[in-house]
């Protein structure tokens, strides 16, 4: 059965802009983005929206939805009361194109910060063998869409902007725990995820693994392992003293 | 330039109740263990061999000679110290610097961030990057401190049965398992047991410890606070016998 919902949602660029009220109509089984899709198709056709897939695989359509950063695509209108607003605002940590779409080009620029796979040398690209064990930790981490859901509501770079230079976000911690768990890869990943890409800013307060869409748990099996990995490099007094001691650089 | 939206969140949900819970919480517990351990007194129950956790081991002059398990090596503390407080910094050394309490008190305390999406109220942030909470690498030592005084706790456990059993021997049971558990599931543990190796296929036995550790870590939340708050109702049950409030529920003397 339908019923005639309440919308609020944002509109503007850069330049400015507001929470616009509208009440659309929206049937059973609909998502979120097709009630956006229908207000497009209704009242805004001018309203800008970032969507591909519709089935929570592509990560086009983050958004936040009663300030919960979410996939338009994946949040089901039966989860909200028939009587209830529904806020639909933009990402909030990157700069705003226009209304739902936001310039998401930082994530790009910090994957590119990071090393690419090496491989042992002499092995060739079609030679690589692995064990399925070995290689399991890191295919958890394959699983990413790309939604910068994480990155979005990570509050290390969310409130405090002047810390995207120094900070890869969740996101790309995890490529560099993927690639430091892999079993070929032989750059060393601890060193940079400390110094480059910023692993001492995270506290560990699991944001990230709160809002991805795939489930993936972040904190746990990449961020955490690699805070300890940098401890046993880093924070080690007793390879401190070790190294004091026999002089070890 | 991001979108400009004024409200602080947007979120409609009760967003403030976890944060507030964990607030309230910690304080309790953090307020009967101050009381508990400037007590300095009813730790020890005679008859039944009963050790409160909170006092376990009983190291300096002050201790009751069979509350002491391992000696009285050190001597007499000065002023209003108490025998707890040298065993204390290592157990609340474990618990500050353990990931998850570490997520529990930096957005219930200190607000970085309260909640998912709903801003922090500081200016800058620095993270774990410099001193004091860069300090929180050391977890692992404590980890180690933490795990020595479980294995003294496991002995206190089972010492007690030398008398018989009361319903205090399986209080004391109960809270070293759930110490235990709490312990080996730390994230600590996970990474020294197998989680640094690169190849698990050339150590199974790590690896297997690894499997059945992640297992527990996924509990780590709650195992933390079931044991937290256990260990405040041991050492209850303990100071209540001790005190002669109740009697010990006894079944076999």
């Amino acid at each position: 059965m339908g019923y005639q919902g309440h919308f609020r949602v944002w509109r503007g660029s850069a330049e400015g802009g507001g929470l616009e009220d509208f009440t659309v109509e929206v049937n059973e089984g609909e998502v979120v983005l097709d009630v956006i899709h229908r207000l497009q198709a209704t009242q805004t056709p001018d309203l800008a929206v970032r969507w591909n897939c519709k089935a929570g695989k592509c990560g086009s359509c983050s958004a936040e939805i009663n300030g919960k950063p979410r996939l338009l695509c994946m949040t089901r209108m039966s989860v909200f009361a028939e009587d209830e607003t529904v806020t639909v605002t933009p990402m909030r940590t990157f700069p705003v194109i226009r209304d739902l779409v936001t310039d998401v080009s930082y994530n790009y620029r910090k994957a590119r910060e990071i090393p690419a796979f090496k491989p042992p040398e002499g092995v060739a690209p079609g030679e690589y063998r692995m064990q399925q064990v070995d290689v399991e930790r890191s295919q958890e981490f394959r699983k990413c869409i790309e939604c910068f859901l994480c990155n979005n509501t990570c509050h290390v770079i969310r409130d405090h902007e002047e810390n995207k230079e120094s900070f890869a976000g969740p996101r790309f911690l995890m490529r560099v725990a993927e690639l430091e768990m892999h079993p070929l890869d032989e750059a060393d990943r601890v060193q940079q995820a400390q110094s480059s890409h910023g692993l001492g800013l995270c506290n560990i307060t699991k944001c990230c693994t709160e809002v991805c869409p795939e489930h993936i748990k972040i904190t746990d099996n990449a961020l955490i392992p690699m805070k300890e990995r940098v401890a046993d490099r880093r924070y080690d007094p007793i390879v401190w003293l070790g190294n004091k001691l026999f002089r070890r650089s | 330039m991001r979108a400009q939206i004024a409200q602080r969140t947007l979120r409609t949900d009760r967003w403030w109740l976890p944060p507030l819970a964990t607030f309230a919480g910690l304080l309790l517990i953090s307020i009967y263990a101050a009381v508990r351990t400037f007590m300095g007194d009813y730790y020890w129950v005679d008859d039944y061999r009963y050790l409160t956790p909170m006092y376990s081991p009983c190291l300096s002059q002050e201790c009751l000679p069979n509350a002491a398990h391992f000696g009285r090596p050190l001597p007499e503390l000065p002023g209003f110290l108490t025998p707890p407080v040298v065993i204390i910094p290592f157990l609340l050394g474990f618990r500050v610097t353990c990931y998850y309490y570490r997520k529990a008190y930096y957005r219930a305390a200190w607000m970085s961030p309260p909640a998912c999406a709903v801003a922090e109220p500081h200016a800058k942030y620095t993270g774990e990057t410099r001193f004091p909470l860069i300090a929180q690498n050391l977890h692992r030592y404590f980890f180690y401190a933490a795990s020595l005084l479980l294995l003294i706790n496991i002995y206190d456990a089972f010492y007690a049965f030398t008398t018989g059993i009361g319903l205090g021997n399986i209080v004391l049971l109960v809270n070293v398992g759930l110490l235990a558990a709490y312990t080996l599931s730390c994230h600590s543990c996970r990474h020294i047991a197998g989680g640094r190796l690169k190849h698990f296929s050339k150590h199974p036995v790590r690896y297997w410890a690894w499997t059945q550790i992640s297992k527990l870590n996924a509990r780590h939340m709650q195992l933390a606070w079931a044991s937290l708050i256990f260990v405040c109702v041991t050492d209850l049950y303990v100071a209540l016998v001790a005190s002669g409030t109740i009697a010990d529920l006894r079944f076999v003397n």
